[in-house]
C-alpha cells in the first residue's frame, strides 16, 4: 500500500520535472552510463570527496575568522595567551578554535582534509602517469589535473597562512623573500603583492579572498571540465577478456556507482572527522601570534610544500653573490623558482613528449600494465624519488635531532643522493620491468610453474608447467610493443633539406631512448612453435587465434 | 685642601687620579652589576668534602685546582648554578666525548652535588643555585612566559620546548621533564651552546614566567587530541600519508574486491 504511494510521488515528482527542464533524457543518460570496477579509480574521488569536505568545514570556518590584522587583546579561554597583544585574524582563529562550539574539529578536519586532498591528487596522477591514462584523447584532462595539482599547493598555502600565527608568518617571510629573489623585479613583485614593505597589513584580506574566492572558483571550473571530459571521453579500463578500445565493461552509475561512491563519500569524512578529533593539527595556540623578529625551531611548510623547503636547504650559500653592486639571490633563485619550473613543465607536457617517442596517434581506451612500459615506469620512479630526496631534505633538522644525527652530515648527503639516486632508480625500475616482461613471456610460453616434480626412469627431473588459461594468457599478451623510430631522410632526394628534419632527429633519439630495450609480447607464432617444444605437443593450443597481438599502426 | 691642591703637580698625580678611577670604577660596577654571589653558605666542610669529589672526579679534565687546560674550561668563577646543572642532569662527568654532552642519569647524590658545588663556588664568586622561591612556577606569569620564551628560547628549543638541531650533531634539548632549576641554571650559566641570559637580559621575575609557561606546557591536556610530538607539520604530514591516505585507499581497495 504505501510502496504504491511513494512510487507514485516518486512518479509525479519526475514527471514534473520532466514536463519542465526534460530531466528525464539527462537522468537517462547519466544513470545508465557504464564506468569500469577498479579499487584505483577511486583515488580521484577521495580527491573530489575531500575537496566537498573543504568546501564544507570552510563555509563554517569563514563564520567565525576575521580577515585583518587590526591589532587586539587576547581575552579568550585560552589561558597561555591570555593578555596578548594580537592581530584579529589570529584571535579569531584562537576564539573559533576554543570558544565555539565544535569549532577546533572543525578546523582540525578542514586541514586533515587539506593534507588527504593533495595526497590524493598525487596518488591520483600516479595511477594515471604509471597506466598511461594521459594518453590520447585525455591529454586535456592530464593538463587540467596538473594545474589543479598546482593550485591546490598554493590553495593550502594561502589557507594555512590566514591563522597569522608564528608558523605561516615565517612561511610568508619565506615566500616574500623567494619573490625578492628575482632578479630586476623581485622588490616591486613583493611590494605589489604585500601593499608595500614585508609584512604590512594587506596580505592577510588579500590571501583570504584568494583562498575562498578566487582559486575556490577556479577550482570548481576545473573539476567541472575534469568531470565533464571523464564522461564525454569514457573511463579508461584495465585490460581483459572482452574489454577492448572500443567499449567499457563495468556497471552502471545508477545504482552500483550511486550507492558505492555516496558510501566512499561517507568513508572519506568519516575518515577525516575521526582525525580531527584524534589528531592535533596546526597547534596555531602551541606557535603564538607572528611577530616578525622570532622564530620557532623546525619550522617546516606543510608537507606538500616540503620539497621546495627541501630544495632550499640544500643549495649551497655560494650561488649567492654580487654583481655591479647588485645581489643575485641564486641560492634562492635556483631552488625556489628554477627547479620548480623545471620539474612541472616536463610534468605537464607529459603527453606530448611520449607522443613524440611512440609517433603514436591512436586512441587509447585500455590502460597499460606499468611493466609493459618500462621507461615510462622507470622515469615516474625518477621523478618520485627525486621529490621524496626533496622532501626528506626540507625536514632535516627534525631527522637531525630524532636519529641523532649531525644536520650537516645529513644535508651534505642528501646534496649527493638527491643527483646519484633518482638515475639508479630508473636504471632499477626499467630492470625490474624488463624482468617482469620476461617473466611473462616465460609464462605464456611454457605455462605456470606447479610445484610437482617429476622423474624419470632415467633419473632425469622436471617440473610440470601448466599451461595459462586464455583469459590469463590474453592480459600478458594483448598489449602493444613499439619499436624505435626511424627519423625519415633529412633531405629529399634532390638534396634539399626537408623542414622539421632537425625535429624529427630528436624525436627519434627520444624513440630509441625509450624503446631501444624492449621485451615483445609473445607472438601467436611463437608460442604455436613453443608448445611443438614440449614433450610431445601434450597439451592443445586453445584459443590462438584470439592471442593474436592488435596490428600497430605505422609499424 | 690646599696641601691636595699643593701635591696637584707632583710626577705621580696622574698615576693616583687613573688608580683611583680605577677603584672607584671597579666598586661601582660591582655593586651594580646583578651578579648573585652565593647566597646559600656552605660550611667549610662542604667545601673540603667537594674538593674530595672534585679531584676524584672531575680534576683529570678540569685540572686539579679546576683552573681547566686546552678545551677543558677552567671552572674558576662558574658558580654553584654550573656545577648544580651539569652534575645534576648528569652531563657532567662527561661519559664520552662527542658533539655535547647528552642527558643522563645523574650517579652522584643530592648531597654530594651540594658538596661539589660548593668547592667550586668557593674558588670565586658565581652564579648560585636559585631558591624554591626563584624557580616558583606558581609565581610566574604563563602568558608572559610564552611570549618571553618564544622570543628568546623557541629559535633554537621549539615552540614548545620540544629541541631542535643545531650544527653538527649538535642540539638544543627537550625541555620536557626537565626541572625548573635546571632550566633556571641553564638560563644563567648558559651550558654548552645554550648563550647566558643574565638578569638584565631576562630578569629573575621573567626566568620564573618562562618556567611557568614550561610548567602549563607540560601539564596542560593539548587541546587538539594526540600532540604528535608537537614538533611542526613534518609529523603531521606524515600522519596524513601513514594514516589518512593508507586507511583510505584501504578502503578503495576494499570497494573494489567486493565488486568483483
Amino acid at each position: 500500500m504505501s510502496t504504491t504511494t511513494t512510487a507514485k510521488a516518486a512518479g509525479n515528482l519526475g514527471n514534473w520535472a520532466d514536463e519542465r527542464v526534460g530531466a528525464s533524457k539527462g537522468v537517462k543518460f547519466l544513470a545508465r552510463k557504464i564506468f569500469p570496477d577498479h579499487w584505483s579509480f577511486m583515488l580521484g574521488e577521495v580527491a573530489l570527496y575531500s575537496f566537498i569536505i573543504l568546501l564544507l568545514t570552510g563555509v563554517f570556518l569563514t563564520f567565525f575568522y576575521i580577515p585583518s590584522v587590526g591589532h587586539t587583546v587576547y581575552t579568550g579561554s585560552y589561558e597561555q595567551l591570555a593578555g596578548q597583544t594580537v592581530s584579529e585574524a589570529y584571535a579569531s582563529t584562537l576564539s573559533l578554535s576554543f570558544d565555539v562550539r565544535g569549532g577546533l574539529l572543525m578546523r582540525q578536519i578542514h586541514h586533515w582534509a587539506a593534507l588527504i586532498f593533495v595526497a590524493a591528487i598525487v596518488t591520483h596522477m600516479f595511477r594515471v602517469f604509471f597506466t598511461g591514462a594521459f594518453r590520447k584523447p585525455r591529454e586535456i584532462n592530464w593538463v587540467i589535473g596538473s594545474v589543479l595539482a598546482l593550485l591546490a599547493i598554493i590553495e593550502g598555502f594561502a589557507g594555512y597562512s590566514l591563522p597569522d600565527d608564528l608558523l605561516s608568518g615565517t612561511g610568508l617571510r619565506i615566500a616574500s623573500s623567494i619573490i625578492l629573489a628575482i632578479p630586476v623585479v623581485g622588490s616591486y613583485i613583493s611590494f605589489f603583492l604585500f601593499g608595500g614593505q614585508f609584512p604590512g597589513e594587506e596580505f592577510i584580506p588579500r590571501l583570504y579572498t584568494i583562498h575562498v574566492l578566487l582559486l575556490p572558483g577556479i577550482f570548481l571550473a576545473l573539476i567541472t571540465a575534469h568531470l565533464i571530459l571523464l564522461v564525454v571521453q569514457k573511463h579508461t579500463q584495465y585490460p581483459g577478456p572482452g574489454r577492448t578500445n572500443e567499449n567499457v565493461v563495468g556497471y552502471p552509475l545508477f545504482p552500483v556507482y550511486m550507492a558505492k561512491a555516496g558510501g566512499f563519500f561517507f568513508i572519506v569524512f568519516g575518515i577525516t572527522a575521526l582525525m580531527g578529533a584524534l589528531f592535533t593539527i596546526n597547534p596555531i595556540w602551541a606557535y603564538g601570534a607572528y611577530h616578525p623578529s622570532p622564530v620557532t625551531a623546525g619550522s617546516q611548510p606543510d608537507w606538500y610544500m616540503g620539497w621546495l623547503d627541501g630544495a632550499v636547504r640544500l643549495t649551497p650559500g655560494f650561488l649567492e653573490f654580487q654583481v655591479l653592486g647588485f645581489t643575485v639571490s641564486g641560492n634562492i633563485l635556483l631552488p625556489a623558482l628554477i627547479i620548480p619550473g623545471l620539474v612541472t613543465m616536463p610534468m605537464i607536457l607529459y603527453p606530448w613528449i611520449e607522443q613524440w617517442a611512440t609517433g603514436d596517434k591512436r586512441e587509447h581506451h585500455l590502460l597499460d600494465r606499468p611493466r609493459n612500459v618500462p621507461t615510462r615506469t622507470g622515469l615516474g620512479v625518477m621523478a618520485i624519488t627525486f621529490y621524496l630526496l626533496l622532501l626528506v631534505s626540507g625536514g632535516n633538522d627534525i631527522i637531525a635531532t630524532h636519529l641523532r644525527l649531525s644536520i650537516n652530515d645529513i644535508t651534505n648527503s642528501l646534496r649527493l643522493l638527491v643527483f646519484v639516486v633518482p638515475p639508479l632508480a630508473y636504471v632499477v625500475t626499467k630492470r625490474i620491468c624488463l624482468g617482469l616482461q620476461r617473466k611473462d613471456r616465460e609464462k605464456v610460453l611454457h605455462g605456470r610453474e606447479t610445484g610437482v616434480i617429476y622423474r624419470t626412469e632415467e633419473g632425469e627431473f622436471f617440473e610440470v608447467h601448466e599451461p595459462l588459461g586464455e583469459h590469463d594468457r590474453w592480459l600478458l599478451v594483448q598489449h602493444d610493443s613499439f619499436r624505435p623510430l626511424d627519423p625519415a631522410p633529412a633531405e629529399d632526394e634532390r638534396g634539399v633539406k626537408r623542414p622539421g628534419a632537425r625535429f624529427d632527429k630528436v624525436k627519434a633519439k627520444l624513440s630509441s631512448f625509450y624503446f631501444e630495450d624492449r621485451i615483445e609480447p609473445v607472438t601467436p607464432a611463437e608460442l604455436e612453435a613453443a608448445h611443438h617444444e614440449h614433450h610431445g605437443g601434450h597439451e592443445a593450443v586453445e584459443g590462438s587465434d584470439e592471442a593474436e597481438r592488435p596490428a600497430l599502426a605505422g609499424h | 685642601m690646599t696641601a691636595l691642591a699643593a701635591r696637584r703637580r707632583h710626577p705621580l698625580a696622574a698615576a693616583a687620579i687613573v688608580l683611583l678611577g680605577l677603584l672607584v670604577t671597579g666598586v661601582a660596577y660591582a655593586a651594580v652589576t646583578p651578579g648573585r654571589a652565593q647566597a646559600t653558605t656552605a660550611s667549610a666542610d662542604d667545601v673540603a668534602a667537594g674538593k674530595k669529589l672534585f679531584l676524584a672526579n672531575c680534576s683529570t679534565c678540569h685540572g686539579l685546582n679546576a683552573e681547566g687546560r686546552n678545551e677543558f674550561p677552567s671552572l674558576i668563577g662558574v658558580g654553584a648554578a654550573a656545577v648544580d646543572f651539569q652534575v645534576g642532569t648528569g652531563r657532567m662527568p662527561l661519559q664520552a666525548t662527542g658533539p655535547q654532552a647528552p642527558k643522563v642519569v645523574n650517579k652522584f647524590s643530592d648531597e654530594e652535588v651540594r658538596q661539589l658545588a660548593a668547592y667550586v663556588a668557593s674558588l670565586a664568586p658565581g652564579p648560585a643555585v636559585p631558591s624554591a622561591e626563584d624557580v616558583d612556577a606558581s609565581k610566574g606569569d604563563v602568558s608572559n612566559g610564552s611570549l618571553i620564551f618564544r622570543t628568546n628560547c623557541a629559535m633554537c628549543h621549539n615552540f614548545n620546548g620540544k629541541g631542535g638541531a643545531l650544527t653538527r650533531g649538535k642540539y638544543a634539548p627537550n625541555l620536557e621533564g626537565v626541572t625548573p632549576t635546571h632550566v633556571y641554571e641553564a638560563m644563567v650559566t648558559g651550558p654548552q651552546s645554550m648563550p647566558v641570559f643574565n638578569d638584565s637580559t631576562i630578569t629573575p621575575q621573567e626566568k620564573r614566567d618562562i618556567i611557568a609557561y614550561l610548567q602549563a606546557v607540560e601539564t596542560d591536556t593539548p587541546p587538539g587530541g594526540v600532540s604528535l610530538g608537537s614538533i611542526g607539520p613534518v609529523s603531521e604530514g606524515l600522519v596524513a600519508w601513514a594514516v589518512g591516505l593508507s586507511l583510505l585507499v584501504g578502503c578503495a581497495v576494499w570497494l573494489g574486491a567486493k565488486a568483483s
